[in-house]
Formats: C-alpha cells, structure tokens, sequence
C-alpha cells in the first residue's frame, strides 16, 4: 500500500537500527510527546530495535489523559439537562469523571452521539433545532482548527443551538514545564499532526532556552527510527535544534490557514494539566465574539458532582514521564482497559493502555 | 466503577462479555456442559455425540456488501458447529421482526439463507416468527440454532486440550473484512470501498482439512473480537504460548487501507468467514495444501506457532522485526457487527 508500506520496510528499518547502534555511545531518554507516537512505538515493538543506551518515555501528549475529570464531570451534568445532545469523539466515551461515564449515561438514555468529525455535530444540530448539541472540543492544535471551522459555519449560519465545550489546549507550554519540572530528558520526539498545523517555530524556546533537540516525526516505524536517529546525532555532536523527520506532512510555517481560523475563535486562556497542573496560556477558550456558541457560557451544568479523584492512580507522573505504567500498583490489576482508573488507561492513545494491550 | 446497567461493551465479544457470562449467566445456569464453554456444546445422547449451538443476529445494516443479515444467520451457526469438528444437521431459525419492514426485504434475507443453508447441506427444521411495534427492535434480529454430529476421534479439537508446543497455527484467508465491509456500509462513514464481506459456510473446507490429517488440534472461527481475540483466549491460563508473525497475515489492500483511515487495528477487526487451526507441525502443510484447493481457502497459511516460552500469552513479530504483546479486545471495538 503507497505511503504505508516504504515507512514499513523491514529492511529499512533494520538498517536504521544498526545506524542508531553505532551512533550512539552515551544513555539517552527520548520523549515522545504525541499519544499517536506512544501507540505507534509499542504496536511496532520498536522498543525491541534499540539499543540498552536509548529509553523512550512517554509525555504528556494525550488530550484525553491530560483532561480533568471535572471536564467529564460537566459534560454529564450537560446530558443531564434537558434538550441537550452532546456529541463527542469516541475516545471520550469510558473516561471515567468522579463518579459515573458517558457510556453509563448513554444506558442510563443520555443523549450522547459519537461522531467522527466535528462536522457531523453541526449537522446533527442543523437536523434537530430544538435541541442544543453541544460537542465535547478535546485536542491539541491538531483538532482544534476543526472545531474553530465548526464554530465559524455555526455563527454565519446563526446556528444558535450549536455549541462547544473548550478543553483545547497548545503543546509549547507543556514541554517546557516538563522541563521545569526536572524532569530528565535528552531530546523530544516532537508531534507529528501538532506540527501540521503550527510548523516548526513553536518548538524554538526548547532549544534556545533547555539545549534540547526536537525532531518531529511521523508515525510510521521508519519515520519513528529515522528521528531518533536524527536526535542521537544532534545529542552526540552538541548541535542541537528543531528538525522535522515528517517532511511528506509537515511544512516548516505550518498550515497558515488553520492557524488563523484558531486565532479568530479562540484566545489563550490558563488550564489545568493532568500531572503538570494549571500552565499560563496553554488552553483555549472560545473569544467573547463567539460566546453564543461556548457551552460553558450558555449550558448549564446544574447537578455536576464534587470532583473526587482515584486514590494511587499516577497517571500525573506517568505523563510527566517520570514513572513508566508498570510502576503504577493499579496497573493491570485494578486498572485495566476495561475497568480503567486514571484516563492514561482509557485512552487508545494514552501511555499505560500502550503498555497493557501491547507491552506487559 | 462497577456497572450497574448493560452496556455496549457487553456484547463485544471481548473481555467485557467475557466477565458478564461468567458472573451472570454461568453462575445461574451452571451445569458441566455449560462450563466448557466451546464454540458449541458437546452433548451424548443414547450413545451419538452431538454438538449443540445457537447465535443471534443484530447486524447493522441489514445488508452489505458480500451477505446479509440472514446469510450471517445461517453461517454464523453452522460454523459454531463445524469449528467443534461437528457435521452441522439441523438448524432452527426464529425472527423478530420490526412492524413496517418490508416485505420483500425480508423475501430477499430468506432466500439468501436457502441458498446458504443448501450449500452448508443442513436443514432448517423449524422456526418462530415474533413482530414487535415500530420502533421496538431494529428493522430485524434473527436467531439461528443447530445441531451436528461429532466423531468420538474429533471431541477434544472443541477444548483444544491436546495442543502441544511446537504446534502450528493456520488461517484461511486475510483477516478483517467483514468489520470493515460494514463499517462502510454505514452510511454516517462515506467511504466508498470494494470491501466485502467474507461472510460464508466453513464446513465444506474444515471437511477438507479433516480429510488429510487426524491431528487438527483445535479451530475458532475468528469473529467478533477477530483474530487478535482468539489467540489471547486460547493462550489464557495454559502453559503454553503463541507466537505470531506478522508478515504472515495478509490483510487485502483494501482492507488495511480503512483500518488505517479509521485506527483500527485488524487483529481485532470481526471476520465472519475465517477460520483459526491449530494442527500438528508435520500435518501442517498438507493441511494448508488441501485449504488452498478450496476458493474459501485459497490464501491459508502458517501464520505462527505454539510455544513453550511466556507461557498465558501471545505475541506478535511485527514485520518490521519488533515485537509485542496480543490482549484479549476490552469495551467494544464496533457494536452490531453481527
């Protein structure tokens, strides 16, 4: 299959490990960012193909793991009102809030639709105006552009039972706080769908202000190889920089046009990170222009429970990359993907369901 | 959090139907038939050994590419049975039919299930019709059960208590196609795709394979939870192993072209016309040989082997020469599949 089986060759792949052993001579940890990268890493076994001296280690780039469970919370105490249809990603679904599950009010006869684009949530408020369809905005800058385009048709069509529950958030100021943090890393694999978007510049302050490299990468394993490869070299000859492995998506300026649509709609607001805590400027929120389509301005959450967070869960430090999921005591007894605790085991992109489906 | 109420992932075919048959309905209806759980039940009755079964059927839509829900019925049923090394006999078939569904889609879904059930050589026996107000099920639901008859030498392949290491695991064909076929039958999905179905009757080629070896140790038609689920079932809490090879399975383009557009995974992705063995290493060609002769099984193959090694668990050579762990399908990965 083109674009799937060149990033699949074995062949290409086995040579690049041997390049990766020969370059490197000092232990590295690598952190890959992305969720994509995490499932891809593990579902590849590329773990398997490195050397003793190279650790990956996963960050916190999974927008469902990084999510409070206050957000979850609101969103049920949203179905619970009356002519209201949330309309959400899938992988939202089993994240478990304080005290119950969208899935568990969807038997319960909640109104909650899963749909595959944001698009099809406006659709879905175009055929039932009666109703209010508010649709859960989860995601980086990846998915962000596409609820601003939701946002941007629903106000020129005076949509007005269309609305959107913001948990967007912008990957820079995660990296650095990362940092700060003290966590000890050599280099980041920087996201791929993320980098689409934004391009390369926002990844600037890592090299300029830590000394680390950053090597955007796609999510086939020769593309995953290759930027380790790249960020060995960069580590082993002190130059680090911003680089981009996933040149075939990725432009260096980004995609311009999406970039300006998430700026008309939405403005940089302080939010709350799973492990990391509240970061300045790192969420986004709906501009006061479009407030007749932000569900926390116009829905009201009436009967939200009080937030309760699960006891021994070290999602926090997992996405922090400080502890792997196998030194969580929950791991694979109390939480499993079918009965998760913390979000990095519900999520298809979050670290510790990596680990259990394709690692333990 | 415990469930209180059923949810969807309770009829994935994964770990969460898993946990309901046995806290539920095995805990009420015990009995030492029941606690075998094969693909069907293995029953004696004045001296004949009888494999016993029954399916329902939900599938969404009602028709798609390569089968309908009642061709499903039919070969749903009869490979429960041929998979337990029985000869399927008879079949009952009972419907539930939505008030306002037309008459000749139903005509149409009633003759693909002659037609299929002539092919298959069983009989439908009897049968139930029930019709519920509008609006109360979903257009129709059918339930298919059967029986066939089982040699004395054939009733350990329903347990697959004489699997030993160094075994060999065949299948019949690429794997996901069914899942896929009506994931893009869904209208909400535009995609336009030629997927079909591999929807069909196993026991002509499972014939055939018992035909040129006595050493069939095991076989599962690889449905709901695909083949990703089989192979973690059969390895849990056994003392052996299972190794995989990637490289081997070989999703059709088409089909891995969706799953990668969609993020699925194919080794869980529903089959309805595959057919997992386990057969003893020497037997091992022979038996793919007699396969290939078959149009059902033209692409079998050797795709992994039984070991002694990380005994509990499967695990998969990726074809870029990494490797990992194969889990049991937890929550659900598409409702309604069949």
């Amino acid at each position: 299959m083109k674009y799937i089986d060149e990033f699949r060759d074995r062949k290409v792949v086995q040579a690049l490990a041997q390049e990766i052993r020969k370059a490197s001579t000092q232990p590295v940890k690598l952190m890959e960012v992305c969720g994509g990268h995490t499932m891809s890493i593990q579902k590849f076994g590329i773990p398997a193909l490195l050397p003793g001296t190279v650790e990956l280690i996963s960050g916190p780039g999974c927008p469902v793991c990084v999510t409070s469970r206050s957000y979850i919370d609101k969103a049920i105490a949203y179905s619970q009102q009356k002519d209201v249809i949330i309309a959400t990603y899938g992988d939202l679904i089993r994240v478990p809030g304080s005290e119950s599950s969208l899935e568990k009010e969807h038997a319960g006869g909640a109104q909650i639709r899963v749909v595959y684009s944001v698009m099809d949530a406006l659709q879905i408020a175009r055929e039932h105006p009666q109703k209010k369809i508010v649709f859960l905005g989860i995601g980086f800058e990846t998915t962000a552009p596409g609820s601003a385009v939701a946002i941007l048709q629903a106000y020129r069509e005076k949509l007005t039972n269309f609305f959107v529950f913001s948990a967007h958030k912008v990957m820079p100021p995660a990296m650095s706080a990362l940092i700060d943090e003290g966590v000890k890393i050599n280099g980041y694999i920087g996201p791929g769908h993320v980098s689409t978007i934004t391009g390369m510049k926002i990844y600037e302050g890592i090299p300029a202000k830590y000394g680390l490299g950053v090597v955007i990468s796609g999510f086939e394993p020769v593309d995953l190889m290759q930027s380790i490869l790249m960020l060995i070299k960069q580590i082993e000859t002190g130059n680090t920089r911003v680089e981009i492995q996933y040149k075939r998506a990725v432009k260096p300026e980004g995609n311009v046009k999406a970039q300006q649509m998430m700026n008309e709609v939405f403005e940089p607001a302080d939010d709350w990170w799973r492990g990391l805590g509240v970061l300045k400027e790192s969420g986004l929120k709906l501009r006061s222009k479009y407030s007749a389509h932000d569900a926390e301005v116009n829905i009201s959450a009436d009967g939200m429970v009080p937030l309760r967070e699960p006891k021994g869960c070290i999602c926090g430090e997992v996405l922090k990359g400080l502890k792997k999921p196998k030194d969580c005591r929950l791991f694979g007894k109390v939480c499993t993907p079918r009965d998760p605790v913390g979000s990095c085991m519900v999520s298809s992109e979050g670290a510790c369901q990596a680990y259990y489906l394709y690692n333990r | 959090m415990k469930d209180d109420k059923i949810l969807m992932g309770h009829g994935s075919g994964g770990s969460m139907t898993h946990e309901l048959i046995e806290s539920l309905f095995v805990r009420y209806f015990d009995n030492p038939i029941l606690h075998e759980q094969g693909d069907s039940a293995l029953l004696k009755l004045h001296g004949q050994n009888l494999a016993f079964t029954t399916d329902s059927f939900v599938v969404d839509p009602v028709f798609f590419p390569g089968g309908n829900i009642g061709k499903l019925a039919i070969a749903g049923t009869v490979n429960d049975l041929a998979v337990s090394g029985a000869v399927p006999k008879y079949l009952s078939v009972g419907f539930i039919l939505e008030e306002g569904f037309p008459l000749d889609e139903l005509e149409k879904i009633v003759r693909s299930m002659s037609e299929e059930a002539k092919k298959a050589g069983v009989f439908i026996a009897t049968g139930d019709t029930k019709v519920v107000e509008k609006g109360k099920c979903d257009k129709i639901f059918i339930n298919t059960s059967g029986v066939g008859e089982i040699d004395d030498n054939l009733l350990a392949i329903s347990s697959g208590k004489n699997i030993k290491a160094g075994d060999k695991i065949i299948i019949n064909g690429g794997i996901a196609e069914h899942g896929m076929a009506i994931m893009a039958a869904r209208n909400d999905m535009n995609i336009s795709t030629s997927v079909l179905s591999d929807c069909a009757c196993l026991n002509g080629l499972i014939a055939e394979a018992l035909e040129v070896s006595e050493n069939i140790r095991f076989m599962r038609d690889a449905t709901r939870g695909g083949l990703g689920t089989v192979l973690s079932e059969l390895v849990r809490k056994k003392d052996f192993g299972i190794q995989i090879n990637e490289d081997k399975l070989v999703p059709k383009d088409s089909v891995r072209g969706m799953c990668e557009l969609l993020g699925f995974d194919p080794l869980y992705v529903a089959n309805e016309g595959k057919l997992v063995m386990v057969v003893a290493a020497n037997d091992a060609d022979r038996i793919v040989e007699a396969m290939q002769a078959n149009p059902l099984g033209k692409q079998a193959a050797v795709i992994g082997e039984i070991t002694s090694e990380h005994p509990g668990k499967a695990w998969l050579n990726t074809s870029v020469g990494g490797k990992r762990m194969i889990e049991m399908l937890s929550g659900q990965q598409l409702p309604r599949i069949c």
